[in-house]
């Protein structure tokens, strides 16, 4: 991509439908423009005039009157015109009029034909040829998702730049002129090829560092440094950066985990701009990230319940803005560690700091960031070996118990089977730890493997997370070298069947019973995830999420070509069933459950649940083939 | 609004006629191909002639002293310019970069010791010229730069070409008009005809500038613009070119 042409596609990025476009496509369609100028008053498009081209406003107004000569809408910058004919016979419908001076790229047709079909929602805003005012609502509502939006986005400027041999002066300057609040420092390309990129030039640069305001104050102004000191002094490793087409919500997540106000963002390598925190903030203050900040600025456990409700409107509103489950399932993750987190503080803050130091373990669904609006707490700890029952248990039974009571008042449920941290068994030391992993894998009696299914979704919430990692790197090794534990953890995850489908107002089981509800948890996503994990633990996988642990799955030869695939499908399309019948239980005022009742279920839905049990059934089917028991026994008896 | 008409550029020679000659008297098989295909007459309307815009970036004012860093060109006529057809190069200038040069366009030593000499690209620069009117912002640069690197590079033979200068025709309106000696008369600060300001008096977008192709769209946009705004497609190359 030439970077002279940056100056088109950052400016298209900003608008429907060129916004949700990829940067690739954004490339070619930069390249391909013609441009033209319109005085105030000239005729753009004529009626009945054969037309080949998409018209893209890119500063101006332009008029649109109907066959009669009545105006049928008003255009400005960053809207299209000229689609509906190119659609159908190529002649022009509704003549077009610049109101102002305007400036107009003019997009080939074979460029906006190969939108179409490489873009969904490219075809779908052109095709559909609502009224304006409906599309712009609908497109607000996209807008506001940043789940979806891409960071890109959020970008007004390119961004600041200086040699690392600049001075801290000339750059401040810099930064003055440009309105901005940080600089990037360059340096002459060196051998980290992470970091460099190529300018509009073909000059090859390395980013060595980032200056903000805020160093201008802590690392020059108080340190007493002459206005002359070179920038390259004062950075010191190559910033934390994003993809100019990662989320909004990414962009987010990343500033909160690393602690930073200013993100870099990349085209591949090369910079495009930077995003301050308040970008986002700015951007969307109801969504479920804006819920994070405010989980983590609560200083108590009442506020904090407080919450709940958003947590479900921010739930509601993700599905409704058509959020994968994956995004739905890490959000909901992400919520519930910020309250777990929060607690552990606020716990901390009254308990005093911990005698020994502690990894709080998240397992289940929060471990795998699958997490749905119906769950309970599956939790527990890891402490340091330096840990006394005598001198130090009474402090982590408390800690663990205001988590857990905090957890519940938050609407994550206690566990019905015990596993949190005030369960004494589930508070142990690291090398505690290690002997029940050991001991669940070299005898996986029945009790153990339900334990094995719960805690080998594992993942830190907060404190020393290398011990949590630790366990991780045990289970990754010694469970893809035991075959008889594999063949066991198979035989458990054929428990739960998923049913043959629905017919009519019935769910069909397949020796011919009916029954008249479904819960999808335990029919559906849980078997299906139970039969990933066994994969992914022969595999050697450290991947918790399934999607993850399927494409780790994928580089192996565990799974026949294409069967990767089907889980995949069969995974989101459930998982997005249950997720769908919780948003209609909410929204009826209902408390939502797993269960899902066949007469709300659509036609479409009722052959694609059909097909999705179709493939968790057969990949049942395969797994007791795959991993069969070992016939010389070593395990002991039971 | 007060304006006084313009006359063609008093000092404009007859183009034509000097391509003709060059023609025939070019050594080098380049510039020989580049004059045969000639320039059109005086009287041909600004609206059937294909243009090129063209901006260079150079190490400084002086063609004696500077160099070209970098060359932009894209093609249009007065209804479409035409990106896909752009053309741009970067080239090792021959003489030394001074300090002020690096600021402006952060340009520095080793960037551009993998770049080509001039004489690599003059061929299809050439071609992109051939046939073509040129355009530019503010004439002093890009054709003494162009004359001078070519005379260095082909045995002495320059090379010299009508321009249409977006910058001296938002002077005649803002700086020779009555409108303009009027306010100058009243004290009033002169209107800027620089690239930038002058696209903002005709409603074209702010670009981010000092990038040799995005000038030359600029320039191709501006000259777009001031045609539909002060002249008409019948205006004669021959009011606008010198």
């Amino acid at each position: 991509m030439d970077v002279e042409l940056l100056e088109i596609r950052q400016h298209m990025a900003q608008f429907p439908p060129f916004d949700g476009l990829s940067d690739e496509l954004l490339d070619e369609v930069a390249g391909q423009v013609e441009v033209s100028y319109f005085k105030a008053g000239t005729d753009i498009l004529t009626l009945d005039q054969e037309v080949h081209e998409l018209c893209y406003i890119r500063s101006g107004a332009v008029e649109v009157y109907r066959r009669s000569g009545d105006l049928y809408n008003r255009l400005g910058e960053g809207d299209i015109l000229g689609h509906f004919s190119l659609l159908r016979n190529h002649r022009v419908r509704f003549p077009a009029t610049a109101l102002e001076d305007t400036l107009i790229y003019f997009i080939p047709e074979s460029v906006f034909r190969r939108l179409c079909e490489a873009d969904e929602h490219f075809a779908d805003f052109v095709e559909l040829g609502r009224p304006r005012l409906e599309a712009a609502v609908e497109d607000q509502k996209k807008a506001n998702d940043m789940m979806i939006t891409r960071v890109r986005k959020l970008l007004t400027r390119y961004p600041v730049m200086v040699e690392a041999t600049a001075t801290v002066q000339e750059t401040a300057r810099q930064i003055t002129a440009a309105q901005a609040s940080a600089a990037l420092v360059l340096d002459a390309a060196g051998d980290n090829p992470r970091y460099s990129f190529a300018d509009s030039e073909e000059r090859v640069w390395e980013m060595s560092g980032i200056l903000t305001d805020s160093d201008f104050r802590t690392r020059v102004v108080a340190e007493g440094l002459p206005p002359d000191t070179p920038v390259g002094r004062l950075v010191g490793k190559p910033p934390i950066t994003i993809q100019s087409d990662e989320s909004v919500y990414e962009a987010m997540l990343t500033m909160l985990r690393n602690n930073i106000h200013h993100l870099p963002v990349l085209h591949r390598r090369r910079p495009v701009g930077i995003v301050h925190l308040s970008d986002i903030i700015r951007y969307e203050t109801h969504s479920s990230l804006y819920l994070v900040s405010n989980i983590y600025s609560q200083s108590s456990v009442a506020g904090l319940a407080k919450l709940a409700p958003d947590v479900r409107a921010a739930f509601v509103r993700m599905v409704e803005e058509g959020a994968s489950s994956h995004m739905v399932g890490s959000a909901l993750s992400t919520i519930g560690r910020s309250f777990t987190r929060r607690l552990l503080e606020l716990a901390e803050r009254e308990l005093g700091p911990p005698p020994v130091p502690y990894c709080f373990m998240v397992n289940g669904s929060m471990a795998r960031d699958e997490q749905s609006i119906v769950t309970d707490q599956d939790n527990a700890l890891v402490l340091s070996d330096d840990f006394d029952p005598e001198r130090h248990d009474a402090y982590f039974l408390a800690l663990a118990q205001r988590v857990s009571d905090g957890l519940h008042a938050c609407g994550y449920t206690y566990c019905k089977g015990d596993v949190m941290a005030t369960n004494a068994q589930w508070r142990q030391p690291l090398s505690v730890w290690k002997r029940y992993f050991s001991d669940w894998i070299d005898d996986p009696t029945p009790e153990r493997l339900l334990h094995s299914s719960i805690f080998f979704d594992l993942d830190s919430a907060f404190g020393e997370e290398d011990y949590v990692e630790q366990l991780q790197d045990l289970l990754a090794t010694k469970a893809a070298k035991s075959p008889l534990f594999l063949a066991a953890m198979a035989r458990n995850a054929l428990n739960r069947t998923p049913p043959l489908g629905i017919f009519r107002t019935f769910v069909m089981e397949k020796d011919g019973e009916q029954n008249n509800s479904i819960n999808l948890k335990r029919r559906g996503t849980a078997p299906l995830v139970d039969l990933i994990r066994v994969h992914a633990l022969a595999c050697g996988s450290r991947a918790q999420n399934s999607f993850e642990r399927l494409d780790d799955i994928a580089r192996t030869q565990l799974l026949a070509p294409g069967v990767g695939e089907k889980l995949r499908y069969a995974l989101e399309f459930l998982a997005m069933s249950r997720i769908r019948h919780q948003v209609i239980d909410l929204q009826q005022d209902r408390e939502p459950d797993n269960n899902i009742e066949p007469e709300n279920v659509a036609d479409s839905e009722r052959h694609n649940l059909k097909d999705a049990f179709q493939v968790l059934s057969n990949a049942q089917k395969f797994l007791k083939y795959r991993y069969p028991m070992p016939s010389r026994s070593h395990h002991r008896s039971r | 609004m007060l304006s006084l008409r313009q006359k063609p550029h008093p000092h404009a020679p007859n183009w034509p006629e000097y391509f003709r000659q060059r023609a025939a008297a070019a050594h080098s098989p380049l510039l020989a191909r580049y004059f045969e295909t000639g320039m059109p007459s005086p009287h041909t309307p600004i609206g059937e002639v294909e243009m090129v815009a063209l901006d260079l970036e150079t190490t400084g004012m002086d063609p004696r002293r500077h160099a070209i860093v970098s060359v932009g060109m894209v093609p249009f006529t007065l209804s479409r310019v035409r990106l896909a057809e752009r053309r741009y190069w970067v080239v090792r200038p021959t003489r030394p970069l001074s300090s002020k040069s690096i600021t402006l366009h952060r340009i520095t030593h080793s960037e551009i010791a993998d770049a080509p000499d001039l004489a690599h690209i003059l061929p299809e620069l050439l071609e992109m010229l051939t046939g073509r009117l040129a355009v530019v912002h503010f004439r002093h640069i890009e054709r003494p730069f162009l004359n001078a690197a070519v005379k260095a590079r082909l045995g002495g033979e320059g090379l010299r070409f009508p321009v249409i200068d977006t910058m001296s025709l938002e002077a005649r309106r803002h700086r020779l008009s009555l409108w303009a000696r009027f306010r100058r008369w009243m004290r009033r600060p002169p209107v800027s005809i620089r690239l930038h300001d002058s696209r903002l008096r005709y409603g074209l977008p702010p670009y981010q500038g000092h990038h040799a192709l995005l000038d030359a769209l600029a320039t191709a946009e501006l000259l777009q613009a001031q045609i539909a705004t002060h002249y008409r497609p019948q205006t004669p190359i021959g009011e606008l070119w010198s």
